[in-house]
């Protein structure tokens, strides 16, 4: 029992991470309507920030490490913004081939820049917080862990306000609904646009701070796989929906903290992959999404 | 005779003459046209699907590990018993033809596995499940023991010679040619064009969606014979995503459904690493600045010298 507890705990701090990164997935589809293969690097990038950004706070200090972590997610929401920019806005009006094309090669080009840049060797991420070990009866706790799971908590809760009390949010969800009617009543698409994917890649940020915090070696390449994994999360919960993305994200995490505990421990990443093909096949909209009807 | 069927003829007269002159040619050069021939098959079959039928799969890496690693272990595990010590030339040869069609329809049914769940979707979802199920064919290979788990396969016999890469390499592009301008074949331009309205005149899209990755998936799984029995050694991670990548970008930069242009983009990302070696390093942000940048400017490829068929609009 105290074993189940304990790997409910660590998946439920690796499921909020995955959750992070999944909310700006299913952001930029709901507005844009495709997937941001990039997304995973901006994650990356985030990691990388966080490491360079930490050299100059004093270490495991609470003020330092939000400091960090904040200077992370705005420099995240610059790389995000700049790559809609130069990449996908000027296809904006081409088919969505291309767009997923090169979404995939804005993807491979900061993987590969990164290797080039940083160098293809893992680095050690630094301890930004002041850290220490809760022990309940058998269950071991990190701060770590903790505040993953608040950081994450916060984030999306702050998320849900923007999405549903502000001006700008309303505009994303007017976009969403129909990009020309949001055109027509006067709202300007590129600002809404460009402020999903900051928002999204500041949460992708935040995220990449804390998977490191966690998983303390950071390399360029890094953000493949729990982008990969997101990606099956916001899927998972309903591409399009932000509470599904956050239930997609805790659900993939457990279930990856559970498997890699069991005998079938290296089967882990193909379990997550069979999790997104068999979602696809019987509900195709996700737990949450509603079942889009095309019109010819 | 038609002249699809007679190029076919003058290419495998040449495969034959070339392979018979194979010891005066310098075995650099040699083995350079063998990857290129071996890369000419790879994405002309993707093409297949790519281009002519306007789906995206990111997971051809996956079909060839399937047909690399199955003719790797029938000329492995029976080779010895089938043909004893010292075997003659034609016995090595259909044996050898023998072991690539095991690893072809091997990779021909897993396209079957993943086409009849995955073609139902479209676009970028399809492109996710391709890579997921390329992912989960590297994960399994890794955990079978009997396959030499991670570290893969080792000392498989040298039997990949000129003479059946060119050969195999124009038998797919002859393949792929004659089905795609054959009266059936016309379904897949129909369906890359507009999918409902080719439904609704009666052919079904996910039909022919099938056949073409079936098709695509039997000669990239070919093609991982020819590489296994050329490399003589094959690793699980040497079919990743990345490679799916390269032969995506060839399809990219010659044109989708351009059959021309993605074969001379096959040779020249071939030869443009071993040409240009000091740049060998930069390989993969030129090819993915190639990917965003082509999107950009020139969507139907850079060898489309013909103003050819408008993409299909949102």
């Amino acid at each position: 029992m105290a074993e189940f507890l304990q790997q409910t705990v660590n998946g439920l701090s690796l499921g909020a991470i995955y959750a992070l990164i999944a909310l700006g997935y299913t952001m930029v589809y709901g507005v844009l309507r495709f997937i941001n293969f990039a997304h995973a690097d901006v994650f990356m990038a985030g990691a990388f920030l966080g490491y360079f950004l930490a050299r100059l706070v004093p270490a495991e200090s609470f003020g330092g490490g939000l400091a960090v972590m904040a200077g992370t997610m705005v420099g995240c929401a610059l790389l995000g913004i700049l790559i809609e920019r130069l990449a996908y806005r000027p296809l904006r009006r081409g088919p969505t081939l291309n767009v997923l094309i090169t979404a995939i090669g804005v993807s491979l080009f900061l993987e590969y820049a990164g290797q080039l840049g940083f160098g293809a060797e893992p680095r050690t991420f630094p301890a930004l917080f002041p850290q220490r070990d809760f022990n309940l009866g058998g269950l071991s706790i990190s701060s770590n862990q903790l505040l993953v799971i608040g950081v994450a908590v916060a984030l999306l809760v702050a998320l849900q306000a923007i999405v549903h009390r502000t001006r700008i949010g309303t505009a994303m969800r007017a976009l969403s609904l129909n990009p020309v009617a949001a055109q027509l009543m006067g709202i300007n698409t590129d600002v809404v646009i460009s402020f999903t994917f900051g928002l999204g890649s500041a949460l992708a940020g935040a995220g990449g701070i804390l998977y490191a915090m966690n998983y303390p070696s950071i390399d360029p390449l890094m953000g493949v796989m729990p982008g990969l994994k997101a990606f099956v999360a916001a899927v998972l919960g309903g591409i399009g929906n932000i509470r599904g993305a956050a239930l997609g994200g805790l659900i993939l995490g457990l279930a990856e903290t559970f498997v890699a505990g069991s005998p079938w421990s290296t089967y882990k990443d193909a379990i997550v992959f069979g999790i997104l093909i068999v979602i696809l096949l019987f509900r195709p909209a996700g737990l949450l999404g509603k079942p889009a009807v095309e019109k010819v | 005779m038609p002249k699809p069927h007679l190029a076919l003829l003058v290419a495998l007269a040449v495969a034959g003459l070339v392979a018979a002159s194979s010891s005066a040619i310098d075995p650099y050069y040699l083995d350079v046209l063998t990857l290129i021939g071996i890369n000419v098959i790879l994405a002309v079959s993707l093409n297949l699907v790519n281009g002519y039928t306007g789906q995206f799969s990111l997971g051809h890496a996956g079909f060839m590990s399937v047909g690399a690693y199955l003719s790797a272990a029938v000329s492995l595990f029976l080779g010895p018993q089938v043909l004893g010590e010292h075997p003659a030339a034609f016995a090595e040869g259909a044996f050898f033809l023998g072991a690539l069609l095991v690893g072809g329809l091997a990779a021909a049914l897993a396209g079957l596995v993943v086409g009849i769940p995955s073609l139902r979707l479209r676009g970028d979802y399809l492109a996710i499940v391709t890579l997921a199920f390329g992912e989960i064919i590297r994960v399994v290979f890794q955990n079978i023991d009997a396959l030499g788990g991670a570290l893969g396969l080792n000392g498989i016999p040298p039997y990949t010679t000129i003479f059946w890469v060119l050969a195999f390499a124009a038998l797919t592009i002859f393949t792929v040619h004659c089905l795609v301008h054959s009266t059936y074949g016309r379904g897949f331009l129909a369906v890359h064009d507009d999918e409902v309205a080719a439904a609704a005149v009666g052919l079904n899209p996910t039909r022919y969606k099938i056949v073409a990755f079936v098709v695509s998936a039997f000669f990239a799984g070919i093609a991982g014979g020819l590489y296994g029995h050329f490399r003589l050694t094959i690793t699980p991670g040497g079919f990743d995503f990345t490679k799916s990548i390269e032969i995506v970008v060839m399809v990219i930069l010659g044109g989708m459904g351009n059959m021309p242009g993605v074969v001379l983009a096959a040779v020249v990302l071939t030869l443009l690493p071993e040409v240009l070696r000091p740049i060998a390093e930069y390989r993969m942000i030129i090819y993915s600045l190639l990917l965003i940048v082509l999107m950009i400017l020139r969507p139907q490829g850079l060898f489309r010298l013909k103003a050819g068929r408008k993409s299909p609009g949102p």
